[in-house]
């Protein structure tokens, strides 16, 4: 397969893949991924194996085709996929159940945890479950009901309850603090809210200046807080700075559809991934920045233009501080296409290490080990 | 046909994915009855979705193969996709246990690749329909393998199967490496031995990419076989009859290649057997003739063909369209032969004639196998590229399609849209989005109710959503959803009536935050501008009434009759101090 990419037909719409987290002391490189389907009369959750432990040396990066270790039945779409701890998941569905699965690595089977049926729900009708996030042990779930649901792994009830923290549907969730979280909704707002307040209402709302477009993701920079890149409706990229104000630092012509997923690569964050609809999946990766940081578009010949809205503040930029000035003049920010060829959309993706797992509306997972990063 | 338990009689009838029974003039007769019927499940088969999701992206990518080359570059492009093609019917092949269907379309496939696509001439023919045969007679490779694992493979029960089989598929090199073993264990017949390796050894193999003409290989091909022959005439293998029917069968004589009808198992075996030993250099319009007259002794036994055989028939006697027919009816499920179709059109070998309801082959082909993938609850997406590819119906299948799809949550509509977007079809985006909306304002999420209509434009619906808004408002003195309302940004333009509502939460902001004069200012634009629903003038001036510094704030609902006479009274006495306040102040000279 091109581009270092293995790929694997599956017989299921694949609506996210996730890395299973590798612990922080072994220089391991991941090695067992989940994924979820969707659209299907009986949709599934699956573990797979890529072959890294055990395998030694450097090889070509496609001998690791994905191998199925097991798999179990999930009532509904998987909308959202997380892992909790090395054993265990959490799922969000369609039905509005919020479902922690435990691998049971010895055995390879799978049985569930506990799982919170209708945790979203309408007076009359199931409300789908759209993004879930969680810090062991706590989880926090977001809905088409604009509710947002706090729930601890191991306790029956909701801890607490979040009521029409939206008018819209919240499409993804993510941590800025231990605290306080970031959601991102279905008319172009973020919005902050803030655990420590018994308030429910968000402590800060962003949204861009123009229209109302929908946010379908958002990712956290991992080593600064304040720092959140949103991809929506129009396949837009936009980094954020939440304590500067409200509207972004950086606005980039990324996809031609719906942008699904954005990912900061959680040790080098210097590099980003978006996934979309049309069917590509986007490598960004700002370089080191020059001293005198210039916003304009820079001329670059590809389908990219980068603009900003507002000058980035102090005098020594860092290296963070790249995303935010987004300039695609040479050398600052390349962008490349890593897929080999036009596929379905591309639902869902994870980067860990040097490997990238995306999943597809082709029915397909590709599996690249040996990323640029 | 079933009947009903009431009395009634039934017909039924198969669509694409469904099916439908209505009730007929019959009478009925006899007892009730009810046979459950189930259609063909290969759709539904999870190794088979492999093969239509691979062969979506194969058929995606032909497609967007350059128009600018002309078709002879191309060639090896399309021979190239054939073989992708037949590469994943292998791959399900080798997961699917019930494999015969399989096997018949990758064989079909493979010789229409080789006669159409390829289209070799004399020389090369015969070296691919050698391939052709080869790849699907894969049990020689295994009895050998048993054979030489054996102790003595030599002494081996199937050991001269073996070397026969290796004859019949031209592999001489093979059959000589296991005649040395068979010659060791018999050093008096050596002579034989080594005069049947130099026979298998010079026999000439036709090289495409070779200097040497096709009729200089046919001149060297014939003296090889007048050697054949003088050692057949001379008695020279008589000793050993093993020997000499692998000398027969070299010398290409039909009895011979007849008594072993066991190890060729199949007609086309023995034709292409024959051609090799008897007409190598066969051209491909001589070819239907030996087809014919090789089915024909192959199958003295049974007096029909099966349909398979009608097919490979009708493919060496390049009658495509006959192969496509046969095809279509003796298979159950259109993938083979739309795909087949369309690769065959692209190389230009398809005749445009018109069916009868307007619409060439392929496009035929395609459509019905795209529509049956559209009944599949997950595999319609694949259908869409299809219906893409189908200039004259394509897209009136897809706009009747894509409405049918159920929407069962907002990422699967979002999905939907996109497709509608991206081909224009104007009238399915605002139908979704207004499905999608009505179903939100049933749940009271107003936001999402006005996210859809935002993206269909639909003026109208933003209006339904701003007067459950303002009825809100009404009937419980707050606004709800202000996240949503605070925010509108440009989607306020979009009605009237949101943009009134827009406006007046303005107003009450201001009001709040004790900009009176800004407030009064708005609230009089949003009377004069005439946006305001007329159910909502008396709110409005009731709003008037802290700015006309009235003490009291007065928030009535509407229901009752006295209330609004009490209001109107309030309004005249606020107005008319109003008035008399600015008279005086009109009236003040400064002093």
């Amino acid at each position: 397969c091109a581009n270092g990419f293995a790929d694997e037909y599956v017989s299921q719409k694949i609506s996210k893949t996730r890395w299973r987290p590798v612990s922080h002391s072994s220089l391991q490189q991941p090695d067992i991924f989940a994924t979820g389907s969707w659209d299907n009369e009986d949709n599934k959750i699956s573990f797979w194996s890529i072959g890294n432990n055990g395998t030694t040396g450097m090889d070509d990066g496609f001998e690791g085709d994905p191998q199925l270790l097991c798999e179990h039945k999930h009532d509904g779409d998987v909308l959202d996929l997380q892992f909790l701890d090395q054993d265990r998941i959490v799922t969000a569905s369609s039905t509005g159940a919020v479902t922690i699965f435990r691998h049971h690595q010895n055995s390879q089977t799978i049985s569930v945890s506990q799982s919170w049926a209708r945790a979203h729900r309408y007076p009359c009708d199931n409300a789908p479950c759209t993004g879930v996030v969680c810090s062991s042990p706590e989880i926090v779930t977001v809905g088409e009901d604009g509710r947002i649901i706090v729930f601890r792994a191991d306790q029956e009830g909701v801890v607490r309850v979040i009521e029409n923290a939206d008018s819209s549907t919240i499409h993804a969730v993510t941590y800025l603090r231990t605290s306080e979280i970031l959601t991102v909704n279905s008319i172009g707002q973020l919005k902050l809210f803030d655990f420590r307040q018994q308030s429910n209402s968000p402590s800060q709302i962003l949204s861009l200046s123009g229209d109302r477009v929908p946010l379908h993701c958002v990712d956290r920079h991992p080593n600064q807080q304040h720092i959140v890149a949103t991809g929506g409706q129009d396949g837009m990229l936009c980094v954020w700075d939440v304590r500067q104000g409200n509207t972004p630092f950086s606005l980039m012509e990324a996809h031609s559809a719906e942008m699904w997923e954005v990912h900061f690569h959680p040790s080098n964050p210097d590099h980003l991934f978006t996934c979309s609809e049309d069917g590509s999946l986007l490598h960004w990766e700002t370089s080191s920045p020059s001293d005198m940081p210039s916003f304009l578009q820079g001329g670059r010949n590809n389908s990219m233009i980068s603009r900003s809205a507002m000058a980035p503040a102090g005098g020594n930029q860092s290296l963070i501080n790249a995303w935010l000035s987004g300039d695609s003049s040479k050398g600052r920010l390349e962008t490349t296409h890593m897929l080999p060829s036009q596929t379905l959309s591309v639902n869902s993706l994870d980067v860990l290490g040097q490997c990238l797992v995306c999943g597809t509306d082709g029915e397909a997972i590709f599996v690249n080990r040996q990323v640029p990063v | 046909m079933c009947q009903t338990s009431a009395g009634t009689h039934l017909g039924f009838a198969w669509g694409p994915g469904d099916i439908l029974v209505y009730e007929t003039l019959y009478k009925a007769s006899g007892c009730p009855c009810i046979h459950e019927v189930r259609k063909d499940e290969d759709i539904y088969s999870p190794i088979l979705r492999k093969l239509f999701n691979e062969s979506h992206h194969i058929f995606v990518g032909l497609q967007t193969i350059g128009e600018d080359l002309p078709s002879k570059n191309k060639k090896p492009q399309f021979v190239s996709i054939s073989k992708n093609y037949r590469s994943v019917i292998r791959a399900c092949m080798e997961e699917l246990q019930q494999v015969s269907i399989l096997l018949a379309i990758e064989l079909i496939w493979n010789l229409c690749e080789v006669l159409f696509i390829d289209a070799a001439p004399a020389g090369s023919l015969l070296l691919h329909l050698l391939d052709w045969v080869r790849l699907h007679k894969a049990d020689v490779d295994e009895k050998a393998r048993e054979v030489l694992q054996s102790e003595s493979p030599a002494e081996h029960h199937d050991y001269w199967n073996v070397v026969v089989s290796y004859v019949l598929q031209g592999r001489l090199e093979e059959a000589r490496q296991m005649l040395v073993k068979q010659a060791t264990l018999q050093p008096a017949a050596r002579s034989m031995y080594k005069l049947m390796d130099t026979l298998l050894s010079k026999m000439p193999f036709y090289n495409p990419g070779g200097t040497q003409t096709l009729t200089e290989f046919d001149v060297k091909w014939r003296h090889w076989h007048e050697e054949v022959d003088r050692c057949l005439q001379d008695n020279s293998f008589a000793s050993n009859k093993h020997l000499e029917v692998i000398c027969k069968i070299l010398v290409g004589d039909e009895d011979t290649l007849l008594e072993h009808k066991d190890l060729l198992s199949t007609w086309y075996h023995f034709l292409v057997t024959r051609l090799l030993f008897c007409h190598p250099t066969v051209k491909p319009t001589e070819l239907h003739y030996y087809a014919q007259s090789c089915l024909t002794m192959f199958l003295d036994s049974r007096s029909v063909p099966e349909p398979l055989d009608s097919i490979l028939l009708a493919a060496f006697e390049f009658d495509i369209h006959q192969v496509i027919k046969d095809c279509s009816i003796a298979l159950n499920n259109w993938w083979f032969v739309a795909h087949l179709t369309d690769l065959l059109d692209h190389c230009k070998l398809l005749q445009s004639h018109n069916l009868h309801f307007g619409s060439n082959l392929r496009e035929f082909l395609l459509l019905e196998y795209a529509s049956g993938l559209f009944t599949h609850h997950s595999l319609w997406q694949l259908a869409v590229d299809y219906f893409d590819h189908c200039p004259e119906f394509g897209r009136v299948y897809l706009e009747l399609q894509i409405e049918r799809v159920p929407l069962d949550t907002e990422r699967k509509a979002l999905k939907v849209l996109r497709i509608c977007e991206q081909r224009q079809m104007s009238e399915q985006v605002r139908s979704i989005c207004k499905i999608m909306a009505m179903r939100a304002l049933r749940n009271n999420r107003l936001g999402s109710a006005l996210s859809w209509s935002i993206r269909a434009k639909d003026a109208a619906f933003a209006t339904l959503i701003s007067e459950k808004f303002l009825q809100d408002y009404c009937a419980r003195g707050t606004f709800s959803d202000l996240d949503l309302i605070d925010n509108l940004g440009p989607a306020m333009l979009l009605s009237d009536r949101l943009t009134f509502l827009g406006k007046y939460r303005e107003f009450h902001k201001l009001y709040g935050e004790k900009r009176s004069g800004e407030a009064a200012k708005l609230l009089l634009s949003l009377m004069t501008a005439k946006i305001a629903p007329r159910s909502f003038w008396m709110t409005l001036l009731t709003d008037a009434l802290p700015l006309l510094e009235q003490k009291e704030v007065v928030h009535l609902s509407f229901q009752d009759e006295d209330t609004e006479l009490t209001k109107v009274e309030l309004l005249r006495l606020a107005l008319a101090r109003n008035l008399a306040r600015a008279i005086v102040k009109e009236g003040t000279v400064e002093a």
